[in-house]
């Protein structure tokens, strides 16, 4: 009998990430021989850099950040498309957010607010030129997500440079006028010092890690709570069933795409609203396609996404320790790579051995029955 | 003529847990046709897997041609002689014929693919055995009946004396079943010998010379196929008489539940696909309708339930539903049984409980102010289980993993428990064995005479007389004939069908 919770089920669900994570320290280690140097040596100096506390917040602060534009790509994910376009989706998302934003005063819990919406929205609308041509046109939106991704890209260059830009006299970085106060989000640090946590290097956690908590919730009650959770599953399992069973194939595209979008462009918020309180030429790039690498890691799942987002933070932190022995960072890059490849692989091999131990249950009920 | 080609002796295989065979016996001469038969889950592709070097058994001897054997792979059975025509075709469909039969034995010539000699022997054997098919066609152009030649072929090219078919006419229609008929027969005459798996028993009647009969893992019988008759057949799979369906003793009543006029389905630049079709069903009546597959019945279940466009009026309970689409149809209490069950009523990955929604998203308990009541659906899909007979572990259980036979009785239980004002059955039954048929033809029975208006689409001539009050023929996309079951025989409806006479 395979019940939902038993403790086969669970040290299953357990097995295929831990392989996974054996399997990328294997083969990083591999890359490190290769290139003269001690995978011991360089682990062990991770992990320590890695679990210092400043370390920690920031991993947390990247994790938060990613774990938003993860959820975008899952919610498409689950209805059987593919947003690739999260990565332009947020930056415009942050662009608008952070010009409008910088335009009115407001108390702060409605600017915050405003620039939340502000940023969905714009998201959202992004997405939705993808979603018109697939329901109008039929074209994939793999294909229209990747194009537009260079044209926003393009689209936010321009409008920095050429209209949203706060000329700073005797520097040449461009950035959009800073937000005003009532629109900053302080970081957690207080909370820290109550838990007895001081001295902490830097700044604090992100105060929006909340806005990142409360996206997961909502998520996991959305795909597995509600009808649009089930009509979007529906379709993503099974298109032709989905419409048998009275689901809009085209409204459900069009709603997925918008809400995937919408999460798209409050991922970087964490990040304007409670440290650069600005869009600036340095835009973090490439949050949009990790975040398709971690949902995959986290097979689309809200706590399976937390952890790989957690995982994919660490590892880009406690990397940095290595650029003072001359290690390329990067080898955290091939880590994450290995670790998603792998954890497709071992999770196919879970997925057959749950099969063939469904279908020895099924043919003991029909012998007994 | 009687020399015996494959003989399985006490075949045993066991499953962890499980024992899939018990005791199966088989014998299958030269120049025969030997179907073997029985319930879904009764251990017939066990055994097959068994022979065909897939499986290793547990118990019993395998004889080829006099000689023991133990094969332990496929590569190995085809070696000595033994050829497997799956259900599911495994073919490449950007190449031709001739490339699929050759795939993975070429002839060569000086390092090269000689194909003048593999176009050479593929005519030769099609001749031969009565496969007539282009060498040199995609296999992508070729229709579901000649690429089950091009893969007998690819068989046969493997010089195969002993071809096993696994319910090879699950996927035809009947024109195509004719052919393949044919084709075994022209199998036989050349001294091969045909092992046909199969649970339709009329075709197995039709085409064997001898059958052998297992039921829950071992053999009960075999006879002469001259000897039986198909209830006879049946009776011995299931172990015990089958139930005679009583004749109808109610009335149905005179409530029009359903009404449709001059419904069309345009198909730009071709014939419409349904064409001024008229009929109406009053409450707790059954409406048969026959005809060759590809006539238009999937179209006209697919408009009345809103999937693809159509013309004319649909009116349901006397409301004009023509231009509501799929969720609203269903809502207001039409049940649909689909004809393809795994890709339209089913998510195959998801547990049952799950799949208890497919279709009912929008109805109480079930689902309140948009939030799923999982609850609701377990308990309601234990109930399912226990009513219908689904032979599953749980409701945990994921819908691939049951027998089709079983995935139906789920489907079945799922669009009656809503008890709607009209069913739509697309081939209810199909697929299904025996025990389970007589099973859910009761069920339809009972809801029939609660008052539930049916319209039934079949490919099964006996289904269609025994359950249908009134039966319309349909010959490209039009209702051209309407026939009294009760004065009717599979004969005549079969004739109608083709419109060689009405």
């Amino acid at each position: 009998m395979m019940r939902r919770f038993s403790p086969q089920s669970i040290a299953l669900s357990l097995t295929a990430p831990f392989v996974a994570a054996v399997f990328g320290l294997g083969v990083s280690s591999i890359a490190l021989v290769i290139t003269h140097h001690s995978p011991i040596d360089v682990f062990r100096s991770m992990w320590s850099y890695g679990t210092e506390i400043g370390s920690l917040i920031e991993m947390v602060n990247l994790a938060s950040v990613y774990y938003l534009a993860a959820l975008a790509v899952a919610i498409t994910f689950k209805a059987g498309l593919f947003n690739i376009g999260v990565e332009s989706q947020l930056r415009l998302g942050a662009l608008f957010a952070a010009w409008l934003g910088a335009m009115v005063t407001l108390p702060r819990v409605f600017h915050v607010l405003f620039i939340l919406i502000i940023a969905a929205t714009v998201g959202a609308g992004w997405a939705s030129i993808a979603a018109y041509l697939k329901v109008k046109r039929g074209v994939s939106e793999v294909i229209t997500t990747i194009m537009l991704n260079s044209i926003g890209g393009a689209l936010s260059a321009y409008l920095l440079s050429q209209h949203f830009q706060m000329v700073v006299v005797g520097s040449n970085n461009l950035t959009t006028k800073p937000l005003p106060e009532s629109a900053w989000i302080p970081d957690l640090l207080p909370w820290l010092a109550k838990l007895g946590i001081e001295d902490v290097p830097g700044g604090g956690p992100y105060g929006l890690v909340f806005l990142s908590i409360a996206a997961g919730v909502l998520y996991w009650f959305i795909v597995n709570r509600t009808r649009f959770g089930f009509d979007l599953r529906a379709s993503g399992a099974s298109s032709t069933a989905a419409a048998v069973s009275g689901v809009h194939p085209k409204r459900m595209i069009v709603t997925s795409m918008l809400l995937s979008g919408a999460f798209a462009g409050v991922a970087m918020m964490p990040v304007l609203l409670g440290e650069s309180h600005a869009y600036t030429l340095g835009f973090r790039g490439g949050v949009g396609f990790t975040g398709i690498a971690i949902a995959l890691l986290g097979r689309n799942n809200a706590s399976g996404i937390a952890v790989s987002a957690l995982l994919f933070g660490f590892l880009e932190v406690s990397a940095r320790i290595l650029e003072l022995d001359g290690i390329a960072t990067e080898i955290y890059v091939i880590m994450q790579g290995v670790i998603v490849l792998r954890q497709v692989a071992a999770y196919e091999i879970v997925r057959r051995y749950r099969e063939t131990l469904q279908a020895r249950a099924l043919a003991k009920a029909q012998v007994a029955a | 003529m009687s020399e015996v080609a494959v003989e399985l002796r006490h075949i045993v295989k066991k499953f962890p847990g499980v024992v899939a065979n018990r005791d199966v016996s088989l014998t299958a001469r030269r120049g025969e046709v030997h179907a073997l038969v029985g319930e879904n889950g009764a251990g017939k592709s066990t055994v097959m897997k068994v022979l065909y070097g897939m499986q290793r058994p547990d118990g019993g001897e395998i004889l080829v041609n006099g000689k023991q054997v133990l094969f332990k792979s496929p590569a190995e059975a085809i070696e000595a002689g033994i050829g497997m025509v799956h259900q599911h075709f495994m073919l490449a469909d950007n190449f031709t014929v001739l490339e699929n039969v050759i795939l993975g034995s070429e002839p060569t010539k000086g390092g090269r693919i000689d194909a003048a000699a593999a176009r050479e022997r593929i005519l030769s054997m099609a001749a031969a055995y009565g496969l007539d098919i282009d060498p040199d066609a995609l296999v992508e152009t070729l229709g579901v009946g000649e690429r089950q030649r091009v893969e007998i072929l690819k068989v046969l090219y493997r010089g195969a004396k002993i071809l096993i078919f696994d319910e090879p006419t699950a996927v035809l229609v009947p024109q195509e079943v004719d052919e393949l008929f044919a084709a075994l027969h022209g199998l036989r005459s050349e001294g091969l010998s045909v092992i046909f798996i199969s649970h339709k028993l009329d075709e197995v009647l039709r085409v064997a010379d001898n059958v052998t009969v297992i039921r829950q893992g071992a053999t009960v019988a075999e006879v002469a196929a001259h000897d039986v008759t198909s209830r006879q057949l049946a009776e011995l799979m299931v172990g015990s008489d089958l139930p005679v369906a009583p004749p109808r003793t109610t009335q149905c009543g005179d409530k029009v539940v359903l009404d449709v006029q001059h419904l069309t389905v345009p198909n730009p630049g071709a014939r419409n696909l349904l064409n001024d079709v008229t009929f109406s069903i009053r409450a707790g009546e059954v409406v048969g309708i026959a005809g060759v597959e590809g006539n238009g019945q999937s179209e006209l279940i697919q408009a009345l339930i809103g999937l693809i466009p159509s013309s004319g009026t649909v009116v349901f309970n006397g409301t004009d539903i023509s231009a509501e689409g799929v969720a609203h149809r269903r809502d207001a209490g039409i049940g649909l049984i689909p004809e393809d069950r795994q890709r339209e009523a089913l998510l195959m990955s998801s547990p049952l409980w799950e799949n208890r929604f497919l279709g009912h998203q929008r109805t109480a308990p079930l689902v309140r102010r948009g939030i799923l009541n999982r609850k609701v659906a377990r308990t309601d899909s234990e109930q399912i289980m226990r009513e219908y007979d689904v032979r599953a572990p749980g409701v945990d259980t994921a819908a691939y993993a049951l027998s089709g036979g079983n995935q139906q009785k789920f489907i079945v239980g799922r669009e009656m428990e809503r008890k709607p004002a009209l069913l739509l059955a697309s081939h209810p039954t199909r697929g299904v064995d025996v025990g389970a048929q007589a099973a859910i033809w009761e069920e339809l029975r009972k809801a029939r005479d609660n008052g539930m208006a049916i319209l039934l689409v079949s490919a099964d001539l006996e289904e269609l007389i025994g359950m249908s009050d009134v039966l319309k023929v349909m010959l490209r996309g039009t209702i051209t004939a309407t026939l009294d079951p009760a004065a009717t025989t599979p004969e005549r409806l079969g004739s109608a069908m083709t419109g060689a006479a009405a």
